[in-house]
This record gives structure tokens, C-alpha cells and sequence, in this order.
């Protein structure tokens, strides 16, 4: 290990503080006694309080829920078969198509899908926005997938396969057990994804239907208010506690290593 | 990544076509999702920059009235006669890469940290990096609308100070000044990760060796460090310049008038103007222009690499 300077201690603790105090300052004022957001005065549950009582705060959220676990299900049932498929099999055009909505700008996947479901006919709503939500989400659960068996001893499966095991029953009953940790990791990470996504919700929602986000946009377009802080304080939680139960399942999901 | 046998030809057990079948229940649903909600409405967006718009708002059909093939490259001809939106994609080129570069200058120390911690501490110290990132990306945005608004400490100090010098006061919020530090906290986690996991690989003795030859903390770090770290530095720039690149939340909500971007005229050609032909081009472009970049970014820092032994493993 090397030694580490001084300045880089100041400069790297800056960083986090960069990180760190915008979102500390959400969190904090959403226990304000003031409208306003520029000063502490008192503390309050009253946000929290309107919160629980705006109906349209609380369809929104009925919606996204709604659309997260859809859209998590969906996406780690096709993410799976594509993580293990990427893995067993030397295939061209399945890794373009789960990898490249990841890479490319997500606007662009919006507009597409807005032209395409506009084309069809197909009414704009919860439906198009999960349809559109396990697209790119697919390939996030693939990758954390194919990590998992690639660090996997892929010996255990054929020995299956040698005493006889079908092929499903082989997959059953020693693959998939032993892969579940990173496809439940995947599944909490679609959820997150899901949940949090606003640009391609933003064009796949139609007029009608509001998402979590979707709100939070438009009432801070019009207005900094501190309800918007207790709904952001009450998010952050929920994805802190899905993050960690991912982290706790895939130990290396996180760790930069596999890159 | 782990060695990709096929292994539909292995044990003799099997029998062929039953791998077959076996090998298609596993690609065929995501293959079929992908091309069907993926891959399709991407040709269809293709195709529609070649239309023309449709009278009110869309797409005019695809066969005019004497039942011929309407497409055309007036979007296109638009696109680049039109110096108003070459301006703009200027313009997102350069908050783009003034983006890249300030997260990159606040990463190194972050990455460099993290790389030179104990190994039961790095995971950990990673994990606070991204986890700012996976609190919602509005929210991160509503962030810097507190910090900035007029009433806060930061805009009443800077202005105070402004009043002493016997400035006009400013906003510090919808102006380019708030975008530009918004998209950096927002893509600040992208570049640490390649930076990191690149600087983690340094050989130590390389640094070593230089000490003991004489050269200075500043000399190790610009001839031996940074040199090693280009191909992290280029990953992370293509992974921040992307989506900076196509970003139009962050200057909606943060931005001042002058701060439209090529993001907010894609959504306004889709969600105002409907003209879709020449949201399509703009979006097509937007594209081609990242990946392009991005894949320049990895060419050069594939080459950067230079002589592969001095470089044990440096390779991210």
C-alpha cells in the first residue's frame, strides 16, 4: 500500500463533500418549518404530513411502483436468459442489442419508442412506459448475470449434466441456485433503474399519466417547495435500502474490477 | 469475460436437436424483445428522418397521394444549411467536454484515494461515490435549485460581496454557471469508476524505482502516473461526454435562456414543434457525433498504452 499525502486527503474528502452536501441539504430541509429552503428555522413533520395527503403525489407513486415492479420482473425474467445466453453461447447480434441501449444516449431511446408506439396506435400510459422501462433494463440484469457465472465453476453444471440431469433440471437445480444472488441483485437494480428513470419515461408517458419523477419535475419547474424534499428524502431511502440489499447479495457488483 | 464454449456440441448425451431447441428458449424471448421494442423503433426513427413532417404535427404518410414513396433529405438539407442548430450542437459539445474535464479534475484525487487505500477499505469508499448516483437524477438537479436560489447563503454571500465591489447583483441559478456544476455532480460517479479501476492495477514499484532514480512527487505523477492512468482517463471521458453530451433535463430546469442545448431542441421538435422528421435527424446526429467520440476515446486509449510491459496490467 502506498503512502497517501495530505493534499490528497483534502482534495479527496472535497470530492465527497461535493457529493454528499447537496443531497444532505434536500434531506435536511425536508424537516424545515419554512416554505422557503434558504434557512433553517424549526423542525417540522408537516411536508411529510401534505405529502401523505396529495393525491396526485400519491397516484404517481402508486403508478411508478406499479411500473418498477412490472418493469423489474419482466426485465430479470429476459435479462437472466440473455446474461446466461451471453455466456454459453458465441452469438453477434444478442450482446449489440442488450448492450447498445446502454451505451447510446438515452433521448434516443425515448423519441424512438415515441414514434414507434405513436405509429401503432398504441395508446402512451403505464403500459408503453413498462414496455419501454424492461427494454433498458434488460441489458443491466444481463451484465450482472453473465458476471455471476463467469465467476462461477462452470465444472458443477456439467457434472449435473454427466449423472444425467436434463438440461432444464441441470439449469434448476445447480445453475440457477447459484447465480440467484446476482439475478436478485439485478432484479433490485431494475427496480431502481425503473423507478428513478425520467428522460424515457418523459416521452413514453403520454399526457395522462404521471410517474414519481415525472412529478417531481413539474413541481419544480413551477416552484422550489419543501414537499418535493420529503418525497426525495422518503426515495432516497427506499433506493438506499434496495442498493444495499443488492450490494449485501452480488459483493463485486459494485467493485469497478470487472470493467 | 469467461471462456464462451458452446456448449450445445459438448457431452454426446445430448442430442442435437434438442440443444438446439434448448439454446433458442434461452436467446429467442430477450433476442425477440430487444429487435421488436429495441432495435425496430430505432429503424423506424431512421426512416422517419427521411420523411416528411406531417401537417399537423408527426409524420405525413409514407405514400403520398399518387401512391409514391415519400422520402426525402429535407431534414437533412435543413440540418446542415440551418448554422442555428450546427450552433447548438457546438454549444452541447463544449459544456460536454468542459463537463469531462472538471470530472476529471475532481476524480483524480478521489480515484487516486480510493486506489491507494487498504483493500478492506475500497469498497467501501467506491460505494459513496455511486451512491449519490443512484438517488434520482431529479433530485440531484433540485439539489443545486436549493443551493443556488436567490434566498440561500451561497447567491446572498456572492452577491453581498458583489455590492461591496459595487457590482449589479446575479442569479446563480438559470444560468450556465448552475448547469455546468449540476452536470458535473451528476456524472462525477462515471468517471471515478474507470479511473479507479485503472489506477488500482499500477504497479507500486514502478514508483518506487522512480524515487529511487530521484525524481520528485510532481515527476512521478506526470511521467509515470498519469501516462498509465490514459486509458481510465479516456474510458471515463467517453462515459461522462455520452450523456452530457445529450443531456436537456439539467438545462430545462437549471438553465437560463441561452442555455438551450441539442437535448432540449430534440424534445421540443418531438413535444412542441411535433415536426418528428427533424427531431429524428437531430437525434440521429446526437448519436452518431457520441459514439463516434466515444469509440475515438477508446481507439486513442487503447494506443495510449503504449509499450505493454512497462505497463503491468495498467489495462482497464
Amino acid at each position: 500500500m502506498r503512502k497517501r499525502p495530505v493534499w490528497l486527503w483534502i482534495a479527496a474528502a472535497a470530492g465527497y463533500a461535493f457529493l454528499y452536501v447537496p443531497l444532505v441539504i434536500v434531506v435536511v430541509y425536508s424537516f424545515n418549518d419554512s416554505r422557503l429552503n434558504a434557512e433553517w428555522v424549526g423542525f417540522t413533520l408537516d411536508w411529510y404530513h401534505k405529502l401523505f395527503q396529495n393525491e396526485e403525489m400519491l397516484a404517481a407513486a402508486g403508478n411508478s411502483l406499479v411500473i418498477a415492479l412490472v418493469a423489474s420482473l419482466a426485465s430479470t425474467l429476459l435479462g437472466t436468459m440473455a446474461g446466461v445466453a451471453m455466456y454459453r453461447y458465441k452469438l453477434r447480434l444478442l450482446p449489440i442489442l442488450v448492450l447498445t441501449p446502454i451505451a447510446i444516449p438515452e433521448i434516443l431511446m425515448g423519441v424512438s419508442l415515441l414514434i414507434f408506439f405513436v405509429l401503432l396506435n398504441f395508446t402512451l400510459g403505464l403500459v408503453s412506459v413498462a414496455i419501454a422501462h424492461i427494454a433498458f433494463c434488460i441489458g443491466f440484469v444481463a451484465i450482472v448475470v453473465r458476471s455471476r457465472l463467469a465467476g462461477m465453476d462452470e465444472s458443477l453444471t456439467e457434472a449435473a449434466r454427466d449423472l444425467g440431469a436434463t438440461p432444464w433440471n441441470a439449469f434448476r437445480y445447480v445453475t440457477l441456485p447459484l447465480i440467484m444472488p446476482g439475478v436478485i441483485a439485478g432484479a433490485l437494480m431494475a427496480f431502481t433503474l425503473s423507478i428513478d428513470d425520467f428522460v424515457i419515461t418523459f416521452f413514453t408517458a403520454g399526457a395522462g399519466t404521471v410517474t414519481l419523477p415525472l412529478q417531481i419535475y413539474s413541481m419544480i419547474k413551477i416552484a422550489v417547495t419543501p414537499e418535493v424534499n420529503a418525497v426525495s428524502t422518503l426515495l432516497m431511502l427506499l433506493t438506499l435500502a434496495l442498493i444495499i440489499i443488492a450490494s449485501r447479495l452480488s459483493p463485486n457488483l459494485f467493485s469497478a474490477e470487472e470493467e | 469475460m469467461g471462456a464462451a464454449v458452446d456448449k450445445s456440441s459438448a457431452p454426446a448425451v445430448r442430442s442435437a436437436p434438442n440443444a438446439k431447441l434448448g439454446k433458442w428458449l434461452v436467446v429467442g424471448p430477450p433476442l425477440v424483445y430487444l429487435l421488436l421494442f429495441f432495435a425496430i423503433p430505432t429503424l423506424i426513427m431512421v426512416l422517419a428522418s427521411f420523411r416528411t413532417p406531417g401537417e399537423f404535427g408527426g409524420l405525413a404518410p409514407l405514400f403520398d397521394e399518387a401512391g409514391k414513396l415519400d422520402l426525402n433529405l429535407e431534414s437533412y438539407t435543413r440540418f446542415f444549411t440551418e448554422s442555428v442548430y450546427a450552433e447548438v450542437f457546438l454549444k452541447s459539445f463544449w459544456y460536454a467536454l468542459l463537463t469531462t474535464l472538471l470530472c476529471l479534475a475532481l476524480a483524480y484525487p478521489l480515484a487516486a484515494l480510493i486506489a491507494k487505500s487498504p483493500k478492506r477499505h475500497r469498497n467501501l469508499l467506491l460505494l459513496l461515490v455511486i451512491l449519490p448516483f443512484w438517488s434520482n437524477f431529479l433530485i440531484r438537479i433540485y439539489a443545486w435549485m436549493i443551493i443556488l436560489g436567490p434566498q440561500a447563503v451561497v447567491a446572498r454571500t456572492v452577491n453581498a460581496l458583489l455590492a461591496t465591489l459595487g457590482r449589479e447583483p446575479v442569479s446563480l441559478l438559470f444560468s450556465s454557471f448552475a448547469v455546468l456544476i449540476c452536470l458535473v455532480y451528476v456524472h462525477l460517479p462515471f468517471m471515478v469508476l474507470p479511473l479507479y479501476a485503472n489506477l488500482e492495477k499500477h504497479d507500486p514499484t514502478l514508483l518506487d524505482a522512480a524515487q529511487d532514480l530521484g525524481a520528485d512527487a510532481w515527476q512521478r505523477f506526470w511521467r509515470i502516473t498519469f501516462p498509465l492512468s490514459l486509458p481510465g482517463v479516456y474510458a471515463g471521458a467517453a462515459l461522462v461526454f455520452i450523456p452530457a453530451f445529450g443531456i436537456f433535463a439539467i438545462p430545462d430546469i437549471l438553465g437560463g435562456p441561452d442555455d438551450s442545448l441539442i437535448g432540449n431542441v430534440i424534445k421540443q421538435q418531438f413535444l412542441e414543434t411535433r415536426d418528428w422528421p427533424f427531431g429524428s435527424v437531430l437525434s440521429i446526429v446526437l448519436t452518431v457525433v457520441a459514439l463516434a467520440l466515444a469509440g475515438f476515446a477508446a481507439w486513442v486509449g487503447r494506443r495510449s498504452l503504449g509499450n505493454p510491459s512497462s505497463a503491468k496490467g495498467a489495462d482497464a
